[in-house]
C-alpha cells in the first residue's frame, strides 16, 4: 500500500486564513514562516488527527487544549546529538580557543528542542576543560520539549544513533562515556547538566534576556522567511558581546548585506560568524 | 522503442527537470549530468538518497562532470534556470516559491531524508504542470506519490522501466499507482533528454 491517510492539506487561501485565525485567537504569529514547510506540517496534523480543514478551524477556535498540541506538531522538533559533526569540530578548533580567553562563557542555544544540542555543547566544553566557567541556556517555544530537555534522559536507541555523529566530531572516547546507562535509557552525567538552564523563549516576540559570548541557532532559520530571519538576526546581534560568536550551521548563511557588514565570517562552510562593530 | 513526438515536445517545453533516485541510480545520474548541455535553459533538481554522515563529495564530483552550473541547495537559495541543484543530505528540500528553495529537518519519509516525495510534491504545488520528472532505480517507495501529484498537475512524468532498473521497487511503485506518463529504459531517457 502506498498511502495510509490522504489529505491534500490546506490551499494557500486557507493557509492565510489559518494564520490569521491563530494570530487573533492565540496571539501566535506564523505569518513570517516559510510557507511550504508550514503547509506540510499543517497537512501532517490534519492527516494524523484525521481532520478536514473546517474541523481543524473548529478545533483551533473551540478547543483550548488543542492549540498547545497544534503548536507542538507544527514546530519541528527533530534533533540529534552532534548533528552535523563537522560543525562541532569547527567550534572546537576555531571558536573554543578564543572563548577560553574569557572569564565566563555564556552560550545560548536558541530553538534547543529536547536539549540534544545543549548537551553536545556541554560535552564539547567539558572535553576542552572549560565546563566550570561556562553556562549554557537552552530556549524553545515548546514547553513539552523543554521538559524532556531538562531531564536529559534519552532512549538507548537514540544514543546509538548519535554515536556515529560523535565519532565524526573528533572528540575522544565514545558518546556513552558521558551518560549513565540503565536498561534502555541513557542519562546525561549530572556534572554536564549542572551549568545548563532551559526556559521558554519565543524568538519572534521575546527580546534580549542576557549577554552571550556565543549563540548557536541551527535548523531554526529554515522555518522562517527572509524578513523574519533578519529580525531575529538583529536580536542575536544585540544579545552578543563584542566579538561574540554566532553559529548558524552549514545550510543557513547570513544573506542580508546589512548583517554581513556587522559580522566577520569565521567558517563559511559551517556559517560561523563573529560580531564586529559597536 | 521510439519516443512519442508528444513526449519529446512536452520535455522541450518544460521549465523544470526533476530527477529522483536511490539505490542503483547514482551511475545513471552521474552520466545524465554529463550529457545535459551547458545552455539547457531549465531548472534541474536532483534528489538522491544518501547517508547523512557520508561526507562524499557528490557535489564536487557532479560539478566537475557537469557542463551546467551545479550546486548543493542551501536554505533560501534562489532558483534560477540553467542551474543544477542537488538536495543536501539529512534535510528535505522544498520548493518554496518560483524563486526560492527552503530546507526542512522534519521526520524522514520512507526512511529517507532527503525524500523525493517531499520535493516532488512541493514542486507540483509551485510549478504545477511545467515540469518533467523522472523517477529512477531505488529500493523503497519514495517518489511515487510525488510523481503522481506532478502528473495530476499536468507535468510530464517518467518512471524508469522497472525491468531495466537495478532496484525495481521505486519506479515499480510509481507504475503501480499509475503515476507515470511514460515507462522508459535508461537509453530512452538519455535519448529524450538530448532530444
Amino acid at each position: 500500500m502506498i498511502n495510509d491517510i490522504d489529505s491534500k492539506g490546506p490551499s494557500s487561501i486557507e493557509m492565510n486564513d489559518l494564520i490569521d485565525l491563530v494570530k487573533k485567537i492565540h496571539g501566535f504569529d506564523f505569518s513570517g514562516y516559510s510557507k511550504a514547510s508550514l503547509r506540510r506540517r499543517i497537512t501532517r496534523i490534519m492527516q494524523l488527527k484525521r481532520l478536514g480543514y473546517y474541523d481543524l478551524k473548529h478545533m483551533l477556535i473551540n478547543d483550548t487544549a488543542f492549540f498547545q498540541n497544534f503548536l507542538e506538531e507544527v514546530t519541528v522538533n527533530v534533533t540529534e546529538m552532534f548533528r552535523d559533526p563537522l560543525f562541532y569540530k569547527a567550534i572546537n578548533d576555531q571558536v573554543l580557543p578564543y572563548l577560553s580567553t574569557f572569564q565566563h562563557i555564556k552560550i545560548w542555544s536558541a530553538g534547543c528542542s529536547s536539549g540534544e544540542e545543549v548537551y553536545s555543547l556541554a560535552i564539547l566544553l567539558h572535553e576542552a576543560g572549560l565546563r566550570n566557567k561556562s553556562f549554557i541556556y537552552g530556549t524553545d517555544i515548546n514547553t513539552e520539549v523543554l521538559k524532556e530537555a531538562k531531564k536529559g534522559i534519552y532512549s538507548l536507541r537514540k544514543i546509538k544513533a548519535y554515536a556515529e555523529n560523535y565519532q565524526y566530531s573528533g572528540l575522544p572516547g565514545t558518546i556513552t562515556d558521558h551518560f549513565t546507562i540503565l536498561y534502555d535509557a541513557a542519562t546525561i552525567h549530572t556534572e554536564l547538566k549542572q551549568n545548563t538552564l532551559f526556559s521558554v523563549h519565543n524568538l519572534i516576540s521575546d527580546n534580549v534576556f542576557n549577554e552571550f559570548q556565543m549563540i548557536s541557532c541551527r535548523n531554526v532559520f529554515i522555518y522562517f522567511e527572509s524578513p523574519l530571519q533578519e529580525k531575529i538576526l538583529d536580536l542575536f546581534y544585540r544579545s552578543l558581546c563584542p566579538l561574540g560568536f554566532l553559529c548558524l550551521g552549514s545550510k543557513e548563511a547570513i544573506r542580508s548585506d546589512a548583517f554581513k557588514k556587522r559580522f566577520k565570517t569565521i567558517s563559511s562552510k559551517e556559517n560561523i560568524y563573529q560580531k564586529i562593530g559597536s | 522503442m521510439a519516443l512519442k513526438p508528444d513526449t519529446i515536445s512536452r520535455w522541450r517545453n518544460s521549465e523544470v527537470l526533476l530527477l529522483g533516485g536511490s539505490a542503483g541510480s547514482f551511475k545513471i545520474l552521474f552520466r545524465l549530468i554529463k550529457v545535459l548541455p551547458a545552455d539547457l535553459n531549465k531548472i534541474v533538481v536532483i534528489i538522491i538518497h544518501r547517508k547523512k554522515n557520508f561526507f562524499s563529495e557528490i557535489e564536487k564530483l557532479f560539478a566537475e562532470n557537469s557542463r551546467m552550473y551545479l550546486r548543493e541547495v542551501s536554505d533560501k537559495d534562489a532558483i534560477t534556470r540553467g542551474t543544477i541543484y542537488i538536495a543536501p543530505a539529512n534535510y528535505h528540500t522544498l520548493v518554496e516559491s518560483e524563486e526560492q528553495f527552503s530546507l526542512d529537518v522534519s521526520e524522514a519519509v520512507w526512511y529517507s531524508k532527503p525524500s523525493i516525495d517531499v520535493t516532488f510534491e512541493s514542486a507540483a504545488e509551485v510549478f504545477k504542470g511545467r515540469c518533467t520528472a523522472i523517477l529512477l532505480s531505488g529500493a523503497n517507495q519514495d517518489g511515487a506519490r510525488g510523481l503522481l501529484k506532478l502528473r495530476e498537475q499536468g507535468s510530464l512524468t517518467i518512471a524508469q522501466d522497472p525491468a531495466d532498473a537495478e532496484m525495481r521497487e521505486m519506479p515499480g511503485a510509481a507504475v503501480e499507482i499509475n503515476a507515470a506518463d511514460e515507462i522508459l529504459t535508461v537509453n530512452d531517457i538519455f535519448e529524450l533528454l538530448q532530444a
